[in-house]
């Protein structure tokens, strides 16, 4: 599976939905992930992906991982795989 | 001061999944005992507990639950669901802002400190589930009994070792009896049967190897078990105008503190939360006729707690029948208090004594009648619930036939 096929799946998981119904310009919000979902899936990010996902529940949009919709998060989730491949 | 009623009881511990199951067990003299069936267990030295077998927990939660839930919030959930159910209670408007939750629990989430410790320290991870505080936080149980039924008022867990539960119920009966509540929800919940949990309670050297014998001369230490029972306290006032079954009175509740020593009792510490029970029923001691002991099967406990019987009782020791059903279910610590209301429950329901069963020898240091291996017909309209904890913290609860 891709990264993108990946976070899919752990999003798809965590809202209960199919991963089919997970569109790249969804919001966690539009897909019914409240504050404890979110952490969860970055856990879930963190393990699969072997990362550390720079983010804090305090202050989430001055973390540097985006997650303001689906495709911010793939893509975070690339950037730091790219960055852990360095 | 109100009268309190019990009007909903639910369990879940090692003797079954209810009730009725529970009762059924007592009576027969059924024992929950047997090999621990848990990680590492041939690292421990103790090797038996009673445990709940047979349990699915994802035929009682969803996953989204049972990543918040640990073992001892499952138990208090199903506990209170069974509780509720009977009570015909439903929370809402005024009822639900003054109604609470007061658990006991000694342990907590143990078994998700237990699974996290192993993770980071002997597996290595660097990293761990986001829910590892919710879930193992002692008041998780209260907490999600309290969101589950809209139950918005006084709510908190009471962690006094193995007095744990009776302290919670000593608590929530005295909200309902002074009128700050018309409801709780109250009872405790336990399991900490892993690895580092058995561990820990070996280092004392105060486990049997082989059984728990309250009482007989034989009797080599506690065994450990697991569980919950959760009840309803209510006002007789609001249980009476709205028609509830009521299973019988809440008549007194007494605590004490020996002041004395973290583990071995004392005798007069004990017999003053006796007698102070006794006291607080406004009934006397040749009224009692039955106590569900306290009755670890240690040797300190229960030549300590029969010379306080004996005590407070005087030429009525003789008479009044004592069990310890610990010998059944095991020592649910911080729950325990709460499964062996059951017994009481059906001493004055029923009129059969839970016996305590194993016993094979007298003990010239216990000699009360003890009710020994099969159970008894007696017909009682008072009882007490005893337990003694380490740290010297004693609380006894009073029971009285509804009438």
């Amino acid at each position: 599976m891709s990264i993108k096929e990946q976070v899919v799946a752990i999003i798809a998981d965590q809202a209960m939905v199919e991963p089919a119904d997970v569109q790249p310009d969804h919001t966690l919000e539009d897909l019914g992930i409240d504050s404890l979902g979110l952490v969860e899936s970055i856990f879930a990010i963190e393990e699969t992906f072997d990362i550390t996902v720079p983010f804090n529940a305090n202050a989430p949009t001055e973390s540097d991982f985006d997650i303001s919709s689906v495709a911010a998060i793939i893509a975070a989730v690339e950037m730091l795989k790219q960055e852990q491949a360095k | 001061m109100r009268r309190v009623v019990i009007t909903g009881a639910g369990t879940i511990n090692p003797l079954g999944p209810d009730v009725a199951t529970t009762f059924a067990a007592m009576r027969e003299g059924r024992c929950g005992i047997g090999p621990l069936d848990i990680r590492d267990v041939d690292r421990l030295t103790i090797q038996i507990g009673a445990q709940i077998k047979d349990y699915d927990q994802a035929t009682h939660f969803n996953r989204q639950q049972l990543v918040l839930y640990d073992r001892f919030t499952q138990f208090a959930l199903l506990a209170a669901r069974q509780a509720i159910a009977q009570s015909g209670l439903e929370f809402s408007g005024a009822l639900a802002d003054q109604s609470g939750v007061v658990l006991g629990t000694s342990g907590g989430g143990l078994t998700t400190q237990d699974e996290n410790y192993r993770a980071v320290y002997e597996e290595g991870k660097n990293r761990v589930h986001p829910f590892i505080v919710p879930r193992l936080m002692n008041n998780a149980a209260a907490s999600h009994v309290s969101i589950e039924w809209n139950l918005r008022g006084p709510t908190f867990t009471v962690a006094t070792a193995c007095a744990s539960s009776n302290h919670a119920m000593g608590q929530a009966f005295n909200m309902v009896r002074s009128g700050m509540s018309q409801v709780m929800i109250t009872g405790g919940s336990e399991a900490m049967l892993c690895f580092g949990g058995i561990k820990a309670w070996e280092g004392l050297r105060v486990m049997s190897k082989d059984g728990c014998r309250p009482f007989c001369a034989t009797r080599n230490g506690m065994v450990q078990g697991e569980g919950a029972a959760v009840y309803v306290f209510e006002d007789y006032e609001h249980a009476k105008a709205r028609g509830a079954q009521i299973l019988c009175e809440v008549a007194g509740f007494a605590m004490s503190s020996d002041a004395s020593d973290i583990v071995t009792p004392s005798k007069q510490g004990a017999a003053r939360a006796i007698a102070g029970a006794v006291k607080d029923a406004k009934t006397s001691v040749d009224q009692i006729g039955y106590i569900n002991a306290h009755g670890t099967g240690t040797a300190a406990n229960d030549k300590t707690e029969c010379a306080a019987v004996a005590d407070v009782f005087g030429r009525h020791a003789d008479k009044v029948l004592i069990s310890s059903t610990k010998s059944m279910h095991g020592h649910l610590i911080g729950g325990t208090g709460a499964v062996e209301l059951l017994a009481c429950i059906m001493a004055l329901r029923e009129g059969v004594i839970a016996p305590t069963i194993g016993y094979q020898e007298a003990d010239p240091q216990c000699a009360l009648d003890v009710v020994a291996n099969t159970a008894r017909e007696a017909k009682v309209d008072v009882t007490l619930s005893n337990a003694f904890a380490f740290g010297g913290l004693n609380a006894v609860i009073a029971l009285r036939k509804f009438s």
